[in-house]
């Protein structure tokens, strides 16, 4: 029973991580039906900025705001280079130049950081807290929190202000969000301006646990990317749950079957979900008029 | 009192002039009409005005400002809106939701208080939905407020998208082939629908293949061919115009 509550107690941070990266996914998509592949190396910059600010000197507090403000910034400068000056390519060159974006951060990240793994101290100490026999570190609470947190406020913003109505619309129909007076250049850089702060987010809440190198984005966007598609992409319930599900998937192979496995199982069940449900879990269906 | 002016608008693709040197103006409560056989260059004249296009030369002056290749956003902010030939609604939003964005402009909200769900938040929701209504009444689309706008048809679309443009409060609409793909009914239903708009003082500049509604509801005709206006004036005047009546029928026609 204890096994059984910590297999899932594990399960959760780890899902917690990933409806992080899943909700950076969302705003994107939903503002340009573009997929960001480069969503995973925010995560990264997240947690190798904290480090950087943290070894210069900032409290752990300021270094992750600085590492969350700055990668923002970064994001924003990945549009403004990248994805503007290509606008009105098709969605499928659009994913492309993603890939090559995030190629650049890490090699960029490689130079600048170097190739060692980094961390820095937990939050709330390291002492864990005992739950019906399972355990489980203080920081797993602040990243859990922290999705929850996030979901709440990306809900909110889209259900119910103006501006993340102007974003739904520009997915829509960018023309038609132009001719009721909707700044879509705008809405292009908010968005990225969201997905990468809360990216980094992710990565500063998770470096304690997990450390962070150059190379950590790649996995975490295709786990990211996965929830995603598992809840339904452009839905941040969907990417909430899938991330929470893909999470316990694996926490519960790890520990049942092998560690081994745990991607295997996670990719197998995503495959099988989206075989008889393409949209996903909570994805709308897409009508397309011709 | 002028209060949209083109002034020798133009521009080429490659080599060839699409529209060249073309100016005309439209007052508040006018019908303007752009007639021209196919090819003749009326919608790209429209992008230019919209700013979808850039023009190669000329202006774009609304309400005495210099608004020349300003985009489609700004333009809406300064009181022009259009509609398309080939329909620009959100497609997965239903008919009332389309609507209610049209009311974007006005709705001032603030970030931080939409979240709270703040009363004056909710006001403005409850007054932005009650007015998206009664301009779907308008339109005689009352009853479908509720369905996905893209389970609606050719004709209704085409009214979804000028109660659309009206909810921007605009001083200037611009329709492109407000009746093209419509039936005799609900050519006749738009028809009404202009005539009502410009009545409340709006400004329209219509681009429209039916003669017919054309010479019915138009103040004043523009008429493109290859690019260049070749006559303007009221409905009586252009229709007796031997240049038009070339352009249209082809020269030996109109010669013999």
């Amino acid at each position: 029973m204890s096994e059984l509550l910590q297999f899932l107690l594990s399960g959760v941070t780890v899902g917690a991580v990933y409806a992080l990266v899943a909700l950076g996914f969302t705003i994107i998509y939903n503002a340009s039906d573009v997929v960001n592949f480069a969503q995973g190396e925010f995560v990264m910059l997240g947690g190798m900025i904290t480090v950087a600010a943290y070894a210069a000197g900032a409290p752990l507090p300021l270094a992750a705001l600085v590492a969350i403000v700055v990668t923002a910034a970064l994001g924003v400068a990945m549009n403004k280079l990248t994805i503007e000056p290509a606008r009105g390519a098709p969605v499928v060159s659009l994913v492309i130049i993603t890939i090559g974006a995030s190629i650049f951060i890490r090699g960029a990240a490689q130079l600048i950081f170097g190739k060692q793994i980094h961390t820095y101290p937990a939050f709330s100490g390291d002492d864990p807290i005992r739950i019906l026999g399972a355990t489980i570190l203080p920081q797993s609470l602040w990243v859990i929190a922290g999705s929850v947190a996030v979901f709440i406020g990306l809900w909110l913003f889209f259900t119910r202000t103006l501006l993340g109505r102007a974003v739904l619309a520009t997915s829509n129909n960018r023309l038609a969000a132009q001719l009721v007076g909707i700044n879509t250049t705008f809405v292009m850089t908010l968005s990225f301006a969201l997905s990468a702060g809360i990216g980094a987010l992710a990565g500063v809440l998770v470096t304690p646990i997990t450390m962070t190198s150059y190379d950590v984005g790649l996995a975490f966007a295709l786990k990211g990317f996965a929830a995603a598609m598992l809840g339904g992409m452009g839905n941040p319930k969907g990417a909430l749950v899938g991330g929470f599900l893909l999470g316990l998937l694996e926490g519960l192979t790890a520990g049942y079957i092998s560690s081994q496995y745990k991607d295997a199982a996670a990719f197998i069940v995503i495959l099988a979900v989206l075989f008889f449900l393409p949209q996903g879990l909570f994805g709308r269906k897409s009508t397309d008029r011709v | 009192m002028t209060l949209l002016s083109i002034e020798g608008l133009g521009i080429s693709f490659g080599g060839l002039k699409a529209v060249n040197d073309v100016s005309f103006s439209v007052k508040p409560g006018e019908i303007v009409s752009v007639i021209g056989p196919n090819g003749a260059g009326k919608t790209t004249l429209f992008n230019m005005i919209s700013g979808v296009y850039q023009p190669g030369s000329g202006k774009v002056i609304l309400n005495g400002e210099d608004v020349t290749a300003m985009s489609p956003h700004l333009l809406a902010r300064r009181g022009m809106c259009r509609t398309f030939q080939n329909l620009q609604v959100f497609q997965s939003m239903t008919v009332l939701e389309n609507t209610i964005a049209g009311y974007h402009l006005q709705e001032s909200g603030h970030v931080l208080s939409d979240l709270l769900n703040l009363p004056a938040s909710r006001r403005r929701a409850r007054e932005a939905e009650a007015g998206a209504r009664e301009l779907l009444k308008r339109v005689g689309l009352e009853r479908a407020a509720e369905r996905e706008a893209g389970s609606l048809s050719y004709g209704s679309l085409k009214r979804l998208e000028i109660a659309r443009a009206m909810a921007l409060k605009p001083k200037v609409l611009l329709l492109d082939e407000p009746a093209a793909g419509c039936n005799a009914v609900e050519t006749e239903e738009i028809d009404h629908l202009i005539a009502e708009i410009a009545a409340s003082g709006v400004a329209i500049l219509l681009v429209e293949h039916d003669m017919k509604m054309v010479m019915r509801i138009s103040n004043h005709i523009v008429v493109l061919d290859h690019g260049e206006k070749i006559a303007e004036g009221d409905p009586a005047s252009v229709s007796q115009n031997p240049a038009v009546i070339a352009a249209y029928l082809g020269a030996e026609n109109a010669a013999g």
